[in-house]
């Protein structure tokens, strides 16, 4: 009699894989590695193929955007700016306004503005460093109530803080009250921007957000003397609205200034000659180097503008700095303002 | 009269007669203080920025931090501003033992709030793990060894002090990561040209470039540590290291009110012990000096025999003070006094071997005054609006000084109308002083602006100076009047045949106050062809560089 052996665990049967279950998993498997091996090493032109045979294909690709152009056809084309002197900020402002017609003109119902005040330092009004804010209390108000703006925007890229620069210029609060909006550079607000025809700024990073939907931009700067270009005017202004690395600018300023001038086409180029920053520039720091030029120049003109607030404002006789020169040749105004001027007082 | 609803009335009825009252349990209230806490917490964190500190009390956490007024006033003999608030959390001690631990500390907060949610443990091994242990006695060694280096001088209790390490990590390492992470969220929203605006109330420095810490990581890795030691043993950091809490158990240990065991009603099931915060023992005679005052024991106590009474408190049942040898205490106050010597053996606080980089925030007192001051909070570097305060590295100060303020001209610069470090300094190591001292206007016209440093100019690396290109960013941007870094005018023809006009810049060491901001603004970026260095600053006579001021001073 054969000894039948005693397995302990006679009833167990085994889970076996079943030949649905093997056919499903070499399926998926083989699935997932056919679309890797297809996204690996599949020809460049073909869908959703990821191969890049030369490394061209995973550089960044940077999508600079352009700027249109912002300016409005005068009544008088050979008007190119308009003064006004005596009297307060406010009179001054209306003045040089009704000598181009008007602010109606040129802001009509419904624009999104862009007010580009110069905030650059971290310093009193009274300085002269940064834009008279009661200049831009009266524009804010004047473009929202009197020329029924949609939105006015003030923007700024200083030097220092920020927040500190439009709390202390009191252009921050100037601009709020008035029922403007601030806004403040933060690291995501930056885009390069391309300007064909800059021969060192064709592409750089701008100050794109408060821009979105932009469609009047207005520049308000002031008067005053900067050692390495002589003075910091209308067009020296718009390179607060760049990024990146702006300090490289100095080795070249004139070309670069002259860049900014056709950067950007403002609608209006104001300059505000009513603390002038004679000496000290651009920082200033004393209040004995600012002068009262009882003038605020509104241009269509930059060029011409700066001109004449080089000659006026800052008394600053002869030849004028190169860049305006430079920017004449780049098309973006004229130099000669005689005869282009209308003054009211 | 008006009828309440009935479910009110019952409980309402219930408190009144005495009843155990499942509702409003101390538990509840509890949640409530430490949800305050927090949230005050934060908000202060967020508030300590340029355009929203409003006179608000953003260092009141740690204004209120007791151990910050015990060490400082061992170093330097006064309270300075408001840390005398830190009676308050003493006399709350004196009423209710150790419960800042548990009601109101932020790290406290946020230890039990991870336990909460990432402790699975079952409840047979939380009792085990909540059990009071010997090695509980090493935060009062800790404790006296702080102490005993803050009277000898050197304030490192900030190292590890929890409200300090909080406003530290929030302040250099978390609050750039959750800036990133919302400038992102903002980012992507804009480009579906949505209206982010409002993002910017989310973030803890908005308006500006993202802001850098340079090595804050470590920072984070010693408060991440802390955080995830939470996992091998809940409460790691307060139940052993922390030095605050073994300040106020040690001072707990009479206090009026604490933890009760009615011991004829206890059955010894020691259910107690499941969420025990502070492993106080309350199954047997409660520790009073390690009890958080949690009341958890109270709301998981079957029996009703655990009470938080002032009256009928059985006097065998507790042991009040801290588990501490003799020698255990002779030997942490020894090691405290060998640790001053040891640590200033690099000369960096003295005058021999001082480091060209440290450079102190503007109202820093003298250097080995200041390190009696600074708890390492970091508060200035939160509030800095241009971020050139930077957690010092080893290499300004060692060890020391790891982690005070110094400035980093690459990064950012000193503003001239900006006192806000002074303004937010707990504790006086920047003493606190208005915009006209900082400048030497007005009634300090006789003493003169502060100076951090002094500029140079490596003129090897000076564009104008050493490669014929025209330059002179620094001047430009220099902010005092008359302007310290002054040109000559130099006509030359350079190598390509052209006629440049060079500035040539120079500095005139007595109008200049080391602001930085020549530094922070030189293209030569990455070793600054103008740069600051400590010598000249105004709070220390002993690095003086000039015999006289050449121009008397002149409001700026």
């Amino acid at each position: 009699m054969t000894k039948l052996r005693q397995y302990p665990h006679a009833d167990y049967r085994g889970d076996y894989l079943s030949r649905r279950e093997l056919l499903k998993r070499a399926l998926v498997l083989g699935g997932v590695g056919a679309a890797g091996l297809y996204l690996a090493c599949a020809p460049e032109d073909r869908p959703w193929s990821r191969r890049d045979f030369t490394g061209l294909r995973g550089m960044p690709v940077e999508q600079p955007f352009r700027l249109p152009d912002f300016r409005v056809a005068p009544a008088d084309p050979d008007l190119a700016l308009g003064i006004g002197r005596g009297g307060s900020p406010r009179e001054m402002l209306l003045k040089a306004l009704d000598a181009l017609g008007g602010l109606g003109r040129f802001v009509q119902p419904g624009d999104v503005v862009l007010l580009k005040p110069n905030v650059a330092f971290d310093r009193s009004p009274n300085l002269g460093a940064t834009t008279n804010p009661a200049i831009i209390d009266t524009l804010v108000r004047l473009l929202l109530v009197d020329a029924r703006a949609a939105e006015v925007r003030v923007a700024d890229n200083p030097i220092e803080s920020p927040a500190d620069c439009f709390a202390k210029s009191g252009i921050g609060a100037a601009a709020e009250q008035a029922g403007g909006r601030v806004y403040l550079p933060d690291g995501n607000a930056f885009e390069p921007l391309y300007t064909p025809g800059a021969k060192l700024i064709e592409q750089w990073d701008f100050f794109k957000r408060p821009f979105t939907g932009v469609t009047k931009v207005i520049g308000i700067a002031p008067a005053k003397d900067h050692n390495l270009c002589h003075a910091s005017l209308g067009i020296k202004n718009w390179y607060g609205l760049l990024g990146g690395r702006r300090n490289q600018f100095h080795q070249a300023i004139h070309e670069i200034v002259s860049d900014l001038s056709i950067m950007i086409r403002p609608t209006l180029s104001i300059v505000d000659g009513t603390r002038v920053l004679m000496e000290n520039g651009p920082t200033g720091g004393d209040p004995a180097n600012v002068r009262d030029g009882n003038a605020i120049l509104v241009g269509l003109d930059p060029v011409a503008t700066d001109a004449w607030a080089y000659e006026h404002l800052l008394l600053r006789p002869g030849r004028l700095p190169d860049y305006l020169y430079m920017a004449e040749q780049k098309g973006s105004g004229l130099v000669n303002y005689a005869g282009r001027i209308k003054v009211v007082t | 009269m008006t009828r309440l609803p009935g479910i009110f009335t019952q409980r309402l009825q219930a408190i009144l007669a005495g009843r155990p009252n499942r509702w409003l349990r101390l538990t509840r209230v509890r949640i409530l203080s430490q949800v305050t806490f927090f949230a005050l917490f934060i908000l202060a964190v967020w508030a300590t920025w340029t355009s929203r500190l409003g006179g608000f009390p953003v260092s009141g956490l740690l204004e209120l931090d007791p151990l910050v007024l015990v060490s400082t006033v061992l170093a330097t003999g006064y309270v300075y501003k408001l840390l005398g608030w830190g009676l308050i959390i003493i006399a709350i001690t004196f009423l209710f033992g150790r419960v800042f631990c548990n009601w109101m500390c932020p790290f406290g907060t946020l230890h039990q709030f991870v336990n909460w949610l990432f402790d699975r443990r079952p409840a047979a091994e939380r009792i085990g793990l909540n059990r009071y242990r010997p090695a509980q006695s090493l935060k009062y060694g800790i404790l006296i060894l702080f102490l005993m280096m803050s009277a000898m001088g050197v304030l490192q209790i900030g190292l590890l002090d929890p409200i300090v390490m909080m406003y530290r990590a929030m302040a250099t390492f978390v609050s750039p990561i959750s800036d990133a992470a919302v400038g992102g969220i903002g980012s992507a929203a804009e480009d579906t040209g949505a209206d982010t605006g409002w993002l910017d109330s989310l973030k803890f420095a908005p308006g500006v470039d993202s802001r850098l810490f340079v090595g804050s990581f470590w920072i984070g890795v010693l408060f991440l540590f802390f955080v995830l030691m939470n996992l091998w043993q809940p409460r790691f950091f307060c139940r052993f290291v922390c030095p605050l809490g073994a300040l106020l158990g040690s001072l707990a240990g009479k206090s009026l009110f604490r933890i009760n065991r009615i011991v004829e009603r206890c059955t010894d099931c020691n259910l107690c012990q499941q969420r025990c915060e502070g492993a106080s023992d309350p199954q047997s005679r409660v520790r009073q000096a390690e009890c958080f005052g949690c009341m958890n024991c109270i709301d998981d106590c079957p029996e009703n025999a655990l009470e938080f009474t002032l009256l009928r408190q059985d006097k065998k049942q507790v042991v009040p003070f801290p588990d501490l040898s003799r020698r255990q205490v002779v030997f942490a106050g020894a090691l405290g006094l060998l640790a001053a010597p040891a640590l200033r053996n690099n000369g960096r606080v003295t005058d021999e071997n001082f480091s060209a980089a440290m450079i102190r925030p503007p109202g820093s007192v003298e250097e080995s005054e200041f390190l009696e001051r600074c708890i390492k909070c970091d508060q200035c570097l939160n509030v800095c609006p241009t971020n050139v305060l930077q957690p010092a590295s080893l290499a300004e100060g060692g060890f020391e000084a790891l982690w005070t303020p110094v400035m980093n001209f690459r990064i950012g610069h000193c503003q001239l109308k900006c006192n806000l470090c002074s303004e937010v300094c707990p504790t006086g190591a920047i003493r606190r002083i208005s915009v006209a001292e900082k400048l030497g206007e007005g009634a300090y016209a006789e003493q003169g602006p502060v100076r951090l440093g002094t500029a140079f100019f490596d003129v090897g690396r000076c564009l104008p100076w050493a490669n014929q290109i025209p330059c002179v960013v620094c001047e430009e941007v220099c902010p005092v009047a008359p302007k310290a870094i002054q040109t000559f005018d130099e006509e030359v023809k350079d190598v390509f045949g052209q006629l440049v006009v060079l500035n040539k810049p120079f500095i005139v060491p007595d109008l200049c106050i080391g602001c930085g901001i020549c530094e922070a603004e030189c293209p030569v970026q990455d070793l600054p062809a103008v740069y600051i260095t400590a010598v000249g600053e105004s709070r220390s006579s002993h690095r003086k560089l000039l015999l006289r001021s050449r121009t008397p001073a002149r409001p700026i």
